[in-house]
């Protein structure tokens, strides 16, 4: 098994997609921040900006979580790590260079070395689990025949969904879908790994096996994760920092022993599900007895 | 006055914000189409698949439709003929029609609500389950591998799609005009065979079909493409595809029938 990988390893580097995409960013021992976001605002509508002067480390071989409530700006965020939007102002950069200077094709260079596992996984529902993980091989590979097949099925081993190579997404459960779409995530070994809300929408058994293969795949691959959550116990449980983001500003960053020890009201809010507290309950309405009796 | 200055300044701005930026967008998206055909042709497997689901996949539609269209037109036709006692000529009315216009024209109408609806809606919906930006993320260009396939799959389809009806129309008027009536076969076959011109008749068939295909397929991976990720977007792009690209295509034959057969 350990030769075949071996093979599979070298194949994959001797294909021109990832030669290109190794040869065209710096040696990774020297930048000790795969991820680096300094200052970076951002609004889909100029006006009001989501994002507000971020300022984040991912460092190598972690585990980080991005927190906060729905809507704060945690996948926008992403999407400004992956190139997919651009931030007004500030700069994110990746193995040191910046994601805003980077043309279409360095862009693409940069993702072949990056994975990100989407919130509802995003199979192509016209392919089976096998041609969803092979995908990328075949697109960026030469890879073909039996080491391509063995490729596939080790990494569909180690979500543990070998035997469901066959079947169809629309076959699969929310959980195993999931898992599927996690081993695509790390069909070409990549070094930087995007969850965007993983836990969503899952029983607490699959919640318990996506969380522990978020860690130990990201340990055995050597690689770094960013994991985009607002489920609080299950993050605290693997990752090594949490980023708590309000309002599109980070309030607070640190380790998960700090965060279940701090007193910042709006993370403690946050943590303990709390629903009134500095994010109030109540939407931002008129005086309630005012408004009742006003229609009168 | 200002009334009249304010309704007229609304006309203006939804039309050039609506219609013409769209219009704009839309253009540029066929370049880009064209621009990113290469796998299309390299990994033609890719646009063949494609071939299979716009094209075999709407054979029964356009094949029983050209049938009954066929019959309709012998039954028709003969009537018509036979008060100028010219009914031998059955055949070659069945199949100056059929060629020149019902074949392409109607196969296109068909094509556009079986194929063009079924294109916009798998795009939209891929772009609503994220697949599109899931490929984007893996460095893989949704355009070049999603968008390109269908297009050419839709425009290679369409001639023969359109030459397949008109075929299954002339034998529709033969068993109505001969097996049913009565028109002597001889003169039938021998007739259309006299009265339709390769290059004139056949050829401007197929240019024509080939464009309502280029027409009928951009406007189908457009609107997939450009859907609002929820299902009431999918859903009104899917009715905007069959409408806006069945009224190009009459559009458009009646400027293709006036280069073509009139000289203009």
């Amino acid at each position: 098994m350990a030769r075949i990988e071996r093979a599979a390893r070298v194949a994959v580097r001797k294909s021109s997609g990832l030669k290109f995409a190794l040869s065209s960013f710096p040696d990774k021992v020297t930048i000790p921040n795969l991820v680096e976001v300094e200052g970076v605002t951002f609004g889909y509508d100029r006006r009001r900006p989501i994002l507000r002067d971020i300022d984040m480390v991912v460092p190598r071989g972690r585990v980080v979580a991005i927190m906060g409530l729905s809507g704060c700006g945690k996948t926008t965020l992403l999407r400004l790590i992956g190139g997919a939007l651009r931030p007004d102002r500030g700069e994110v950069r990746v193995e040191g260079r910046s994601v805003k200077g980077l043309s279409a094709e360095g862009l693409y260079a940069m993702r072949r070395k990056m994975g990100m596992l989407f919130q509802f996984g995003a199979l192509f529902t016209d392919l089976s689990a096998f041609d969803n993980v092979a995908f990328q091989v075949r697109e960026h590979t030469a890879l073909r025949g039996a080491l391509l097949r063995d490729l596939v099925l080790m990494k569909l081993d180690a979500v543990g969904l070998r035997g469901a190579a066959h079947l169809m997404p629309s076959q699969l459960s929310g959980g195993m879908a999931r898992r599927v779409a996690l081993a695509r995530t790390i069909a070409l070994d990549p070094m930087l790994i995007m969850y965007d809300e993983p836990f969503a929408g899952l029983d607490p058994l699959s919640l318990g096996v996506v969380g522990k293969l978020i860690r130990s795949l990201n340990d055995a691959l050597g690689a770094t994760s960013i994991v985009v959550t607002h489920d609080v116990q299950e993050a605290l449980a693997i990752v090594d920092t949490v980023y708590y983001m309000s309002l599109g500003k980070v309030e607070f960053h640190g380790t998960p022993e700090q965060v279940r020890a701090s007193g910042h009201p709006s993370l403690h809010q946050f943590a303990h599900g709390e629903p009134d507290g500095p994010v109030p309950f109540h939407y931002p309405a008129p005086d309630y007895a005012q408004d009742l009796l006003g229609g009168a | 006055m200002g009334r009249i200055a304010e309704l007229l300044r609304a006309l203006g701005t939804r039309v050039i914000n609506h219609w013409v930026w769209r219009l704009g967008f839309a253009t540029r998206f066929l370049l880009l189409t064209l621009k990113h055909s290469g796998p299309s042709f390299r990994r033609f497997y890719l646009t063949v698949r494609e071939i299979y689901f716009a094209g075999v996949l709407s054979l029964i539609i356009i094949l029983v439709s050209g049938l009954f269209v066929g019959m309709v037109l012998g039954l028709q036709g003969y009537d018509t003929l036979a008060r100028y006692g010219s009914s031998e000529a059955l055949g070659v009315l069945v199949s100056l029609s059929l060629v020149r216009e019902l074949g392409p024209v109607v196969a296109a109408l068909l094509f556009a609500s079986r194929a063009g609806s079924a294109i916009t809606a798998e795009i939209g919906l891929m772009k609503a389950t994220e697949q599109l930006d899931a490929m984007e993320m893996m460095a893989v260009d949704p355009i070049a591998r999603v968008i390109a396939p269908r297009f050419w799959g839709g425009v290679l389809s369409m001639p023969l799609l359109a030459a397949l009806f008109s075929a299954m129309g002339v034998f529709g008027g033969y068993l109505v005009g001969v097996r049913l009536i009565g028109v002597d076969e001889g003169s039938f076959w021998s007739q259309m065979q006299a009265a339709v011109d390769f290059r004139e008749d056949i050829v401007n068939g197929v240019i024509k079909s080939f464009v309502f295909g280029v027409a009928i397929t951009w406007i189908a991976v457009f609107e997939g493409y450009d859907a609002p990720p929820t299902a009431e977007g999918v859903s009104r792009a899917t009715t905007r595809t069959v409408v806006i690209s069945s009224l190009a295509v009459l559009a458009l034959d009646f400027v293709l029938t006036a280069m073509m057969f009139r000289g203009l």
